[in-house]
């Protein structure tokens, strides 16, 4: 499969990355030099063969419903929440207005 | 009085334990080293102050009668994609630009728990993107190594992990971590001369560790030797109850285990490794492991991994699939840098945050990702691709049938000129060639220094071992130490 | 049986078709990935975790109560449990959600089919019910909240939301009306209080719905339809339906196409708009989160969520109307939320056990109390049956006075009134008002005899013929005896006198 200029310049605005034209204009030789190579996979029979979920055999486990049981996991920290934001406004963060 | 900085983890442990020198004195020789060493721009943030303060603490231990860790007294350097309580963490992005956790990672945390103490945070590829350490916001890495013979183009230490190769092989310290998503260990360790392992995916947590692919990033130590990195690794594995992928076994004792006989043992040479332009060194150099480890007592078997072919093609849908996911959360709303343009609304916002942000790799690999799991794309590319990885993990566990350890060349060449392949994103990749199969099937593997090539540029040897068994990679890397009898260096020029 | 809902348009009649995707806040003390508080209204960004806020290498662990929660949401559906669920993410970018993707289920929900049975009239009992499917639940994160008035350029970020468990639980298209809608909502939203699994709270968003909506000429296809999203009451709900059925019937009529597309309901101006700003050509490029292996479930797990399930409405009410002998109105309303039957219940208990009768024998006026004299003054004063200043046990007291003859029903009403203005017991109150019931043979037979001497004329018609007079004589001892007098006994003398 191949992109053209206009699957480029979509995929980065589903990426949330502006890109110039010229950027989009170099970026679909470069993805297509990749995606060719990755489309050889096509050439593998995968009929019956379940896709990996999880790369060890190892089971999910879960917690129990404890409220901050581990200082590291659990809420009561705004401070570090806030610490490193661009900008926060009265314990909240602020962003460009967003109109609903 | 011998160099302190010539010493490896145990030495300067032991050597601390025994009174030998102070764990100050120790910090104090590696800061001085660091110091010295920018030229090679293996840190990003250096941290001296806190490598003193960590040591005092040992030697006041010490003083006091107390146990001490298993890495008492060792400083070591922290790869930038752990992040560390109040030390600048940045992934080499600027997008993290000035970027303080509020928290530190479980490993680096274990190590710290184990007495080590940190000299600074490593450079790296950006978001632990790339195999040179050219994607790096804050410049590459150069190795300590050249080609001499008035060749002085600097060369690739590596990557990603190549602040930590350099900063090992140079002797900046005695040992660092590296994080391993399809052979960011192994690769640099390989390029400097010096040993790396990538444990069991689920050996190490990666609570706190800057995502790249969740379902293969990977941490592990970079050092001197195979006792080094036993002795590293036991310090930063163990359960972790904060990441559900955390393997919920004990600790082995590897160190103590470690035991290059190898009577009884098999060893499986790939023949689908044997591949197109792969350096005559190199097949050299495996040739000359494969005598090695029959030397130490193993038999060599002839095994076949059919998919070897498509891991890295397999991977290159995989890691930047999760990628694209795992690198949405930097979009300058709560850490990291913000760009607002005149006017600009939230989404725009975002586009202009991560542009500016995201180094041209990175931004590719996302784009990638992006791409493979769009709407219509899915299938086809994601699915396909975890349905090959299953495949690649079948393979190993066949062979594994057949034999205890895979031995195979980390790479299919030496270290390269920087610039050599930065222009070509797919001629870097498939310097990952050798590595990626077992990252994909969660498996552990290790680099060790086993010769140079014609240049006098170091090569690795890879050993790959069935999922667990960590102690038979280390045993059958202390085999091929013990014969290789690597002690080339690189010469000081920095 | 009830019309058909159709809208009129100008060239014909348009059928309605709904289906709905309800958020269900699960009720659980800490978050689904993380161990932040879920308790509602604490400062902005106090109950957020290094997780929620999506730090750089934080990882999501799962809270089990939550997962447990849904399984046995899915039971009280009757619902397919899947033993095999993973957590996929959905990837969007928006200030309330750091991440930049929800952890959603899509493609290996917990939860498969199952369906619901509502009333349509819920009114009338005996109105026809209507099975609607359930297609799925599955298990998801709520996001954060956003707030745009507190600054005149920047919109402001609260992640305590963020992170908590919602169930999604996805309707298939089977409902053709509002009141359907309406009905659907509200036997879901009394499952789940049964279940515990949410408290189904929807003016604090513990409970909204999105609404999908398309119209057809009856006999035609699927029309395209709109996604009017967290509508957080019964009411709206229905408006929504009606509006939008209304809106795309006009549209189609004029010419016009409806277009598939996310909606915002504007209760104030009483009309759905188009969401624009979230209209950006979602791809959410859904895949398994590889921070999570697979939720596998055992069977002792499953056996354990299916122990723990309480008796749910439909058994309830068909075990009041067999066993207890009400009507089945009765049975219907006492059990249509959680709180009323468990507090029927447990005046129930407390009556049995004060009186020693049986639950059957006391059943009736049990309900009859409390949905009429319990109902009727809660809702003089304004209040909800949880907030009723008289407990169970205090109108079990009441009631069997009355039960053991203590007093009489119509004083009954009186010690209640006293009960809800003073608080005192109902004995108490019996005690030191004297209002204990007469049955004191003799005092009722010498009122009794001066009544008969002072109505001669009346005795004498009784006994011509007019019985009912009787309640004549009855109403005048009654009166003597200050409304005292044991009913019974009053008419038993009485009966003895006047025919002898
Ligand atoms: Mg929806
Ligand atoms: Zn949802």
């Amino acid at each position: 499969m191949s992109v053209d200029k206009e699957t480029v310049t979509k995929i980065a605005s589903l990426a949330r990355i502006a890109i110039s034209d010229d950027e989009a204009n170099a970026l679909v030789p470069e993805l297509n030099n990749i995606l060719g190579w990755v489309d050889q996979l096509g050439e593998v029979d995968v009929s019956g063969v379940e896709p990996m979920t999880a790369v060890i055999p190892n089971e999910l486990r879960m917690r129990e419903d404890i409220i901050n049981a581990d200082p590291l996991t659990g809420g009561g920290v705004r401070d570090k929440i806030l610490a490193n934001a661009p900008d926060a406004e009265d314990g909240f963060f602020a962003v460009p207005k967003v109109i609903e | 009085m011998t160099d302190i900085t010539e010493l490896g983890i145990a030495a300067i442990r032991d050597g601390v334990a025994s009174g030998d020198f102070t764990a100050v004195e120790v910090a104090e020789a590696f800061n001085a080293n660091v110091a010295a060493a920018s030229a090679l721009n293996a840190f990003i943030v250096e941290t001296p102050e806190i490598a003193i303060s960590m040591a005092k603490a040992v030697d006041d231990d010490r003083a006091a009668g107390k146990d001490l860790g298993k890495m008492a007294g060792v400083p070591i350097g922290m790869k930038d994609l752990f992040c560390t309580d109040g030390t600048q963490t940045t992934a080499a992005s600027n997008i993290l630009g000035g970027f303080i956790p509020q928290y530190e990672s479980t490993v680096s945390a274990n190590l710290w728990k184990a007495g080590a103490g940190m000299l600074g945070k490593l450079n790296l590829d950006q978001f632990a993107m790339g195999s040179s350490n050219e994607t790096s916001a804050f410049g590459n890495v150069i190795s300590p190594w050249r080609i001499g013979g008035g060749n002085n183009a600097p060369l690739a230490p590596g990557g990603s992990s190549g602040g930590s190769s350099t900063a090992v092989s140079a002797r900046l310290c005695p040992a660092a971590t590296g994080t391993d998503t399809g052979g960011s260990i192994r690769q640099p360790a390989a390029f400097t001369g010096i040993t790396g392992i990538k444990p069991t995916y689920g050996r190490c947590s990666r609570w706190g560790v800057v995502a790249f692919a969740s379902s293969l990033d990977q941490a592990g130590p970079m050092a001197h030797d195979v006792r080094d990195c036993a002795i590293m690794l036991e310090s930063m594995a163990g359960f972790d109850p904060k990441d559900t992928t955390s393997l919920d076994l004990p600790v082995p004792n590897w160190q103590a285990a470690l035991n290059s006989d190898l009577k009884g043992k098999k060893v499986g040479v790939p023949r689908e490794y044997r591949m197109e332009g792969t350096d005559q060194d190199i097949l050299d150099s495996w040739d000359q492991g494969i005598a090695w480890l029959k030397d130490a007592g193993a038999e060599i078997v002839d095994i076949s991994l059919p998919h070897t072919k498509y891991a890295l093609p397999a991977y290159y849908i995989i890691a930047p699939a999760e990628a694209s996911s795992n690198l949405s959360r930097y979009d300058g709303v709560r850490y990291g840098m913000r760009e607002v343009p005149e006017g600009a609304n939230l989404q725009d916002m975002y586009a202009a945050t991560r542009s500016a942000g995201f180094g041209a790799e990175v931004k590719r690999r996302i784009m990638i990702g992006t791409y493979v799991l769009s709407a219509g794309f899915y299938d086809a590319y994601y699915t396909q691709a975890q349905k090959v990885r299953t495949l690649i993990s079948q393979d190993f566990k066949a062979a594994f049938q057949q034999c205890d350890v895979i031995l195979a060349p980390t790479t299919p060449t030496a270290s390269f000129p920087l610039n050599d392949k930065n222009k070509d994103p797919l001629s870097m990749y498939l310097n990952d060639v050798f590595a990626v199969p077992a990252s994909m099937a969660g498996l552990p593997a290790m680099s060790v220094p086993c010769g140079l090539n014609k240049d006098g540029l170091p090569l690795g040897l890879q050993i790959i071992g069935n999922m667990l068994d960590e102690q038979s990679v280390l045993n059958a890397g202390l085999a091929i130490e013990e014969r290789a009898g690597f002690t080339a260096r690189p010469d000081k020029w920095w | 049986m009830t019309k058909k809902y159709t809208v009129q348009g100008a060239t014909g009649e348009f059928e309605v078709v709904i289906g709905l995707e309800v958020h269900a806040q699960i009720s659980s003390q800490s978050k689904l990935f993380s161990g932040s508080s879920t308790e509602f209204g604490a400062q902005p960004n106090s109950q957020v975790s290094l997780i929620d806020a999506a730090m750089p290498g934080m990882l999501p662990v799962p809270n089990m109560e939550c997962m447990r929660q849904a399984v046995r949401t899915g039971m009280a559906l009757g619902a397919q449990i899947n033993k095999y669920s993973r957590f996929d993410r959905k990837n969007y970018f928006y200030a309330d959600l750091p991440q930049g993707y929800q952890i959603s289920q899509l493609y290996h929900p917990i939860v498969g089919e199952g369906e619901i049975e509502v009333t349509l009239d819920e009114k009338d009992p005996d109105s026809a019910t209507k099975k609607i499917g359930v297609e799925r639940i599955h298990v998801e994160q709520d996001a954060g909240k956003l707030m745009h008035d507190q600054h005149p350029t920047s919109s402001y970020v609260d992640l305590n939301r963020c992170g908590v468990a919602l169930m999604e639980i996805v309707s298939k298209p089977d409902m053709t009306s509002p009141q359907e809608a309406g009905a659907y909502v509200k036997k879901l939203r009394s499952i789940l209080r049964y279940v515990g699994s949410c408290d189904g709270n929807m003016e604090q968003g513990s409970m909204r719905a999105d609404v999908n909506v398309s119209v057809r000429r009856p006999g035609e296809e699927l029309g395209t339809r709109t996604e009017t999203k967290n509508v957080n009451s019964i009411r709206f709900l229905m408006q929504v339906v009606e509006i939008e059925a209304r809106r795309q019937v006009d549209l189609i009529e004029d010419g016009g196409e409806v277009v598939q597309e996310t909606r915002l309901f504007d209760p104030n101006r009483m009309e759905t708009r188009s969401m624009r700003s979230k209209e950006d050509a979602h791809d959410y490029r859904y895949f398994p989160d590889p921070d999570l292996l697979p939720v596998e479930l055992d069977d002792a797990f499953l056996e354990e969520c299916k122990q723990s399930l309480p008796e749910l409405p439909d058994e309830k009410r068909e075990r009041y109307e067999n066993e207890l002998g009400l009507t089945a109105y009765n049975a219907a309303v006492l059990t249509a939320e959680s709180e009323t039957s468990f507090w029927f219940e447990e005046l129930l208990a407390q009556s049995v056990e004060r009186t020693g009768k049986s639950d059957k024998d006391l059943a009736k006026q049990c309900a009859n109390w409390l949905l009429s004299e319990l109902f009727g003054a809660l809702n003089k004063l304004g209040v909800t049956l949880e907030e009723s200043p008289v407990s169970p046990s205090q109108g079990a007291e009441l009631l069997s006075l009355v039960a053991d003859g203590t007093i009489s029903g119509k004083i009954a009403k009186d010690v209640f009134e006293i009960m809800l203005e003073t608080k005192q017991g109902a004995e108490q109150i019996v005690e030191e008002k004297g209002l204990k019931q007469v049955s004191d043979t003799g005092a009722i037979e010498a009122a009794i005899n001066d009544i008969i001497a002072a109505n001669e004329d009346k005795v004498e018609q009784y006994r011509g013929g007019n019985e009912r007079l009787l309640g004549f004589f009855v109403g005048q001892t009654m009166k003597a005896m200050q409304g005292k007098a044991n009913p019974q006994i009053v008419n038993e003398i009485l009966k003895k006198k006047l025919d002898s």
